[in-house]
């Protein structure tokens, strides 16, 4: 296989143009996964807890919600953030933030509905014992994903892997401009167009590494606490 | 019973699932000491205390629980994953912080795992961790204290300990309501025994007099360990 | 199980507020400018070359956005980028009488190639690009099409109409629309042994060729010439009119001239300066 000799000699001339996509790549995925967090743990716990109407159809979006296709959440970012669009006037199209937004939009629901799923389990068996103790529907919320924290890192490293590869969302927001918003998937995408191939697939493994390193950090830290609490 | 009762049950059906679990049924408690309920496998026991509590709202009929405050401790003892103090702290989040600590401590004490109140809970054996969850009712100072089968999954050691710290609560003027289907225990430990058949209450009076010599056929089918066609049924 | 928390979510506060700092310098620049182009200038890495140049004169950011001639008018129109430069003169000309540009200015042009399999099944090599496209249609040979609404996919259209084929009624099996960039259809094209219409400028970057090479070239009717423009102001009050004039002047002015005439891939140059050529022909 020449193309993989070729690929490796090429990750020893990466330079510090690559360091700074994959920096890019990293506190956009990051930063849009955080935000999935915030908002998705909270929705997730409520939808387990409360009770309301609809809400069986509710959770069948909200999991429906989990296979978004990027490129239609690009698109309709794209719609809304042009300057002829609602929001147009914030300028955030072909900024990092248009695509911290657009990757925030697939992490929520998935961090939520996963989010859902693990307090729902937690509930069978403490369910009873909190509303027992009169605590309201947020406060009952907010134990339950207390007690499921480690099992929350699995979907903050699902939401991490939606965000960090899916390209079709922040290629449309973010314009993949060279040194502004070109991450590690466009590049990926614009070199294999330009038909360097092994420096498409050097690319693709200092992609993989990025995953692999984040997901062997939240491993050890979830080890970690897991020890103490589990 | 000359004084109101502490809990009255009026005429209660319930159904889940679109089985009757009670039946019309009426119960009455009168505040302090020990009671408990016995009977077979689905006779409604479980469900009633979850009524006292309020988890379920009956279908039909009255409750009336003149309760400042209740505790209920279930057979599984259902703890986070944090220490033995945070789950005890868990009922007890309106109190200031300082407050809070010191009836942590206290009821952490009194059952005996001071010294292991920043241990993770989870990590407890099943005698401990049914303890805890007697410190966080304990904690709660609560009138009323109700309990699903606490010790049916513990060791006698682990029993006996469980038996001393609710004999202890009932002195120190907390209503008691038990189910159990320990007999011994229920001997050792009530005032009173309400017999619970097919929803509901069949047969009431001292222990002594019901293990002995029960008056119903329900009671006495089910002291002499009949009825298995109700066991499976549950199982199934 | 406090400490624990508030642990966590100082760890997590910080690690949003962290990052969306590092990230709000990017998309707060004053003066940065859009510039939607096409994807075959971008994948040239002329814009790579040029623009280091332009900003240590002016000190002004550009961002390019890299789509298809249609595409990135349509987002010019949009009002989401400040210049275009793009190489579909009818499509130009229609942008600049719909009042989205006040004027279009000659920039530079390159040329398009015939690019095919070395063993050239449909016998063109050497040939003129109509007798070629006919030859190819009659052949049946293996053809792939950008299909994306870019310049490079208008002058295809326009060479099949020139030498007299009906696409409608003659396309079949051999004519592959991938409705992608030069790039991916170039490797298409590569993968599948077919003909392709390509930009010099993508070709010469292009690696992954196998077989394929250039089989016609240096027909006038390959010309093709790119044109600037920026985005009127009064349809977009947002547009950066100070940046975005200078960029244009700059890249029409001699300096700009030179800079473009100097990008060269392998010793070739790439595109070529016609700013101040009467007329675009």
């Amino acid at each position: 296989m020449p193309i993989l000799h070729e690929t490796l000699s090429r990750l020893w001339t990466l330079d510090r143009d690559v360091l700074a996509i994959a920096w890019l790549s990293l506190r956009v995925s990051l930063t849009a996964v955080s935000i999935g967090l915030l908002l998705g743990i909270p929705l997730g716990a409520l939808f387990a807890v409360a009770r309301f109407p609809g809400r069986g159809a509710l959770t069948g979006l909200l999991n429906a919600f989990m296979g978004l296709p990027p490129v239609i959440v690009g698109l309709v970012l794209y719609l809304v953030l042009s300057r002829s669009g609602p929001l147009g006037s914030l300028g955030l199209l072909f900024t990092p933030s248009a695509m911290i937004a657009a990757q925030a939009t697939l992490a929520t629901p998935l961090v939520a509905a996963l989010t859902r799923q693990v307090v729902a389990d937690a509930q069978v068996h403490l369910g009873e014992q909190l509303r027992s103790l009169g605590l309201s529907a947020p406060r009952q919320a907010g134990i339950l994903i207390y007690d499921v924290r480690f099992s929350l890192v699995t979907a903050a490293l699902a939401a991490f892997g939606r965000a960090i590869s899916e390209i079709g969302a922040v290629l449309v927001v973010g314009g993949n401009i060279d040194g502004h918003t070109r991450t590690m998937t466009t590049a990926i995408s614009l070199e294999t167009q330009k038909g360097d191939l092994s420096l498409a697939l050097a690319l693709g493994l200092v992609l993989m590494s990025l995953v692999v390193v984040v997901n062997a950090a939240a491993a050890l830290l979830r080890g970690h606490a897991a020890r103490a609490y589990g | 019973m000359s004084a109101a009762p502490l809990i009255r049950l009026d005429d209660i059906g319930l159904s889940l699932d679109g089985r009757r679990i009670l039946d019309r049924l009426r119960l009455e408690i009168a505040a302090g000491g020990v009671t408990a309920l016995i009977g077979p496998n689905g006779a409604g026991k479980s469900v009633t205390l979850r009524v006292i509590d309020g988890l379920l709202r009956p279908d039909s009929g009255v409750v009336r629980v003149a309760s400042r405050r209740r505790a209920f401790v279930f057979q599984r003892p259902a703890l986070i994953r944090a220490s033995a103090a945070a789950n005890v702290a868990l009922a007890l989040k309106a109190l200031p912080r300082r407050e809070r600590a010191a009836r942590v401590a206290e009821a952490l004490a009194r059952v005996g795992l001071a010294h292991r109140s920043r241990d993770a809970a989870t990590r407890f054996s099943g005698g401990e961790q049914q303890r805890l969850a007697l410190a966080r009712a304990w904690a709660m100072r609560p009138d009323l204290l109700l309990l699903d089968e606490p010790t049916a999954s513990l060791d006698p050691a682990a029993t006996e300990i469980v038996e001393e710290l609710l004999g202890a609560m009932a002195r120190a003027g907390t209503t008691v309501v038990l189910v159990s289907h320990n007999l011994g225990q229920v001997a050792r430990l009530a005032g009173t025994v309400l017999v619970l058949a097919a929803g509901r209450v069949v047969e009431q009076g001292p222990p002594r007099r019901i293990l002995s010599s029960p008056r119903t056929p329900e009671a006495r089918a089910y002291l002499a360990g009949e009825l298995p066609w109700t066991v499976f049924a549950e199982a199934s | 199980m406090d400490r624990l928390r508030r642990s966590l979510l100082t760890v997590g506060l910080t690690l949003v507020l962290g990052l969306s700092a590092a990230t709000a310098p990017a998309s707060a620049e004053p003066s940065a400018i859009v510039v939607a182009s096409t994807t075959s200038t971008e994948q040239s890495g002329l814009f790579k070359y040029l623009l280091p140049i332009f900003h240590e004169k002016t000190g002004i950011d550009v961002k390019v956005v890299a789509l298809g001639t249609g595409q990135a008018l349509d987002a010019a129109r949009r009002g989401d980028a400040d210049v275009v430069l793009v190489h579909d003169r009818p499509a130009e000309d229609a942008f600049v009488a719909q009042g989205f540009a006040k004027a279009r200015r000659d920039v530079m042009y390159n040329d398009f190639v015939l690019v095919g399999p070395v063993s050239d099944p449909a016998r063109i090599r050497g040939v003129g690009v109509r007798e070629a496209f006919a030859k190819l249609a009659a052949a049946k040979a293996p053809f792939v099409s950008r299909g994306d609404r870019s310049g490079t996919h208008s002058a295809e259209l326009r060479s099949w109409k020139e030498a007299g084929v009906d696409l409608a009624s003659a396309r079949g099996d051999w004519y592959r629309d991938v409705g992608q960039g030069m790039g991916p259809a170039l490797n298409t094209a590569s993968a599948l042994g077919a003909y392709i219409l390509a930009d010099r400028g993508t070709w010469l970057a292009f690696k992954n060729r196998g077989d394929l090479t250039i089989l016609v070239q240096g027909d006038p009717r390959l010309f093709n010439p790119y044109g600037v423009m920026l985005v009127n102001p009064e349809r977009h009050a947002s547009v950066k009119v100070k940046e975005g004039q200078a960029f244009v002047d700059w890249l029409v002015s001699p300096e700009g001239q030179n800079a473009i005439a100097s990008y060269k891939i392998g010793g070739e140059q790439l595109f070529f300066p016609n700013a101040h050529a009467p007329g675009t022909r």
